[in-house]
């Protein structure tokens, strides 16, 4: 089953390999990762992206816990969640196939970010199953590039 | 107190945690520390190796509850103390291990001496740092010796590139400590000890398993009143030895792969499991779905990480055993179960086989007579293998933080150098290494530190020409094929001859005349008659003594419970099928 764990850390060096080591001890694969900062600039936001068995991640949790520079953990799979990532999408276009592109990109509320003779950028947010969503419609003009950011995920409401 | 450097900062810090003793090694790096240790008030043993230095802080750790600290240098210094640190993580021993460090501008460019010593040392400390500005450095020392005391206790590592030494700024040792991602939970839930109450009242059937979370909180007192009260045997782990008096009629002596055959039937048949500051090691359940199958299952621990890690528990408490203990105990009613006794005074018979009379030393006969000349106030070190076994089995262990082992990791070289830092931290207890010749020879460089700094340990050497534990493996699982453990094999060895014996010329090395090249006095010991004699001799010799004593080449550790078997499918002695 796949995992949504969202850590905050203490903002300084070496805290991700921290967190990554124990993961790749327990031969886990981390399927998507963001950092950033919080509003407190000595605080960092991690949100894990991980598939595994859910005895397994609840001993994670536990070894994440004693971590010194792990303040707080939640695990976010079964909450009310809005959660977001953001891809970039080089796609081939030309004459023929332009305007059916930003078609596309219109009804998913992307944005055209860049144009060139025989290609195309497309920057899109919103959940993994909307940019998975939009990955698929395209891929068949040609994708030349993609990139996209881990998923970023915060609880709804007063949380 | 104006503007210090780096290394005395590191200085004051260390007096305002108290520390005495100091287990350090020099290099380039440390330079600037060693420059001031110079005029420094700590006693500081300098071992022969790094390993043999972290062991030694490590020895000091176990028997006196302080927190042990050493020193290396960059590079190969810091990775010398790679297993010390696994050893102390493991078995959970408060350590504060210092490592001078490339200056911070060389920092990655592969600089001489260099190793990325917190990147290495991450999966194996509690914690560790590296410095980074010498503001930071007493604050770190403050926090580290916290860190490793404190909780489920560790090693915590800091690393100090030698610029930062050299430094200098304003020193004011912090009072407070602001660690908001650590908090360890000490006060066990109260109506999970209300429960835990109930069901041992309830109990027909209970036992307790102790480990080394009783002696490292101090809880062995609260131990005896619960186990006295309920009338509830008590078996230990390896390194929960000592917690509780093995004279009592409720102890049930060691589990586990070599445990007692009463500790391990009780374990199989009870209804109640009271498992205390351990942690369920494979070693211990042998096969898992069958450990303690019939029993509902207490666990109390500090470390929530521990708790249903490899056991459904039905009542977890997580916090400080002593503190639980102390709460829990009046809520036990007091009680005798005496068909509960009588049938485990039944299983002790089992182990009562008759011992079979060997023409050589029998390591039970060497064990049995250092328990009863020191009457279990003696401090025990050990290796890892056979004698590591023996010694758990044949002494008796009376009170906490006698016996000191590497349980976790099963470090061979651990227990020489960790005799030196007993000693060191009990200079009036008589301290015994018991050491295998495979096992002492990973760190008998050590002899020297003994010499130099006249600690009179008596070092007792179980000499059978093999890596003891790995033959009998070798002969119960591996059709008797004798591969690398015989300790004197050589090239002109006759073909197909696998055994070490009197046939063999020489001894590698012979230990008498190793302990003599370092001015140690050393007797071989090879007769039943003179085996007393010996030990009393070094016991009263104000000196270290080492003992060679001539084994039974092929003595074999029984009861057995074969890896992955279950526990009441021991084997007493002889073959497995």
């Amino acid at each position: 089953m796949k995992h949504t764990v969202s850590v905050l850390v203490a903002n300084e060096s070496g805290v991700l390999a921290r967190i990554a080591s124990l993961f790749s001890r327990r031969g886990f694969n981390i399927e998507s990762l963001s950092v950033g900062k919080t509003q407190d600039d000595h605080i960092s936001r991690i949100t894990i992206v991980v598939e595994g068995d859910n005895k397994v991640l609840e001993q994670l949790t536990k070894q994440l816990n004693k971590l010194i520079v792990v303040h707080k953990i939640s695990d976010l799979t079964n909450e009310e969640v809005v959660s977001r990532g953001l891809a970039l999408i080089k796609v081939t276009a030309t004459a023929a196939t332009r305007s059916e592109i930003m078609q596309i990109v219109d009804i998913f509320r992307g944005k055209i970010v860049d144009v060139s003779s025989n290609s195309i950028m497309v920057e899109i947010t919103g959940t993994e199953e909307k940019v998975n969503a939009i990955e698929d419609l395209l891929r068949p003009f040609g994708i030349k590039e993609l990139v996209r950011t881990g998923k970023i995920a915060m609880a709804r409401g007063r949380k | 107190m104006g503007k210090l450097t780096g290394a005395e900062i590191f200085i004051e810090s260390l007096y305002h945690e108290k520390v005495e003793t100091i287990f350090g090694y020099p290099g380039g790096a440390v330079l600037p520390i060693y420059n001031v240790l110079y005029d420094a008030k700590f006693e500081h043993i300098m071992p022969h190796h790094e390993q043999g230095g972290i062991h030694a802080a490590d020895g000091y750790a176990r028997s006196t509850g302080k927190v042990g600290v050493c020193i290396a240098t960059s590079g190969p210094g810091g990775t010398n103390l790679v297993t010390g640190l696994a050893t102390a993580y493991m078995d959970s021993v408060p350590i504060v291990a210092f490592t001078g460090q490339v200056p911070r501008s060389m920092l990655g460019t592969d600089a001489f001496q260099e190793a990325d010593i917190t990147g290495i040392t991450t999966p194996i400390t509690k914690h560790n740092y590296l410095v980074q500005d010498v503001k930071d450095l007493g604050r770190i020392i403050k926090e580290a010796f916290h860190i490793a005391s404190t909780g489920r206790p560790g090693p915590v590592l800091i690393d100090i590139p030698k610029d930062v030494l050299l430094e200098k700024c304003e020193f004011l040792y912090p009072k407070e400590l602001n660690l908001p991602g650590y908090s360890p939970n000490y006060n066990g839930h109260s109506m999970q000890i209300k429960e835990a109450a109930k069901a041992i009242n309830e109990a027909q059937k209970p036992v307790i398993y102790s480990g080394g979370g009783v002696i490292i909180s101090g809880a062995s007192d609260y131990l005896r009143q619960l186990a006295k009260k309920g009338s509830i045997p008590v078996t230990t782990t390896l390194t929960g030895l000592g917690a509780f008096d093995e004279r009592d009629d409720l102890s049930l002596g060691m589990l586990g792969m070599h445990g007692t055959t009463e500790a391990n039937l009780a374990v199989s048949n009870a209804d109640l499991l009271i498992a205390i500051g351990s942690r369920f090691d494979d070693r211990v359940t042998g096969k898992l779905e069958k450990f303690a199958a019939e029993a509902k299952v207490i666990h109390i621990d500090i470390d929530p990480a521990e708790v249903g890690k490899r056991v459904e528990i039905d009542i977890p408490i997580v916090g400080d055993v002593r503190r639980i203990l102390e709460k829990l105990n009046p809520l036990v009613e007091d009680r005798s179960r005496e068909d509960w006794s009588k049938q485990i005074d039944n299983w002790r018979k089992l182990d009562d086989t008759e011992v079979i009379e060997k023409k050589k030393l029998s390591p039970k006969q060497i064990i049995e007579n250092i328990s009863d000349l020191t009457q279990g106030d003696a401090l025990i070190t050990t290796e890892v293998g056979q004698h590591q076994m023996w010694s758990a089995q044949f002494y008796q262990y009376t009170k906490p933080r006698s016996f000191m082992t590497s349980g976790g990791l099963g470090t061979m070289g651990y227990g020489f150098p960790a005799a030196i830092g007993v000693q060191v931290g009990n200079k009036d207890k008589n301290v015994f290494a018991l050491a295998g010749d495979g096992s002492f020879q990973m760190n008998s460089q050590e002899l020297a530190t003994v010499a130099k700094n006249k600690l009179p340990i008596n070092i007792i050497i179980f000499n059978n020409g093999y890596l003891g534990m790995v033959r009998q493996w070798q002969e119960m699982f591996y059709e008797r094929r004798y591969s690398s453990v015989c300790l004197k094999k050589q090239d002109d060895c006759p073909p197909g001859c696998s055994s070490p014996g009197d046939h063999c010329p020489i001894m590698i090395p012979d230990f008498v005349k190793l302990a003599g090249a370092y001015g140690i006095k050393a007797k071989r010991v090879s007769k039943k008659e003179d085996v007393r004699s010996a030990l009393e001799w070094a016991i009263n010799s104000p000196e270290p003594i080492l003992l060679d004593f001539i084994i039974e080449e092929e003595e074999n550790v029984f009861p057995m419970v074969p890896p992955g078997g279950s526990l009441d499918k021991m084997v007493l002695k002889g073959d497995v099928e």
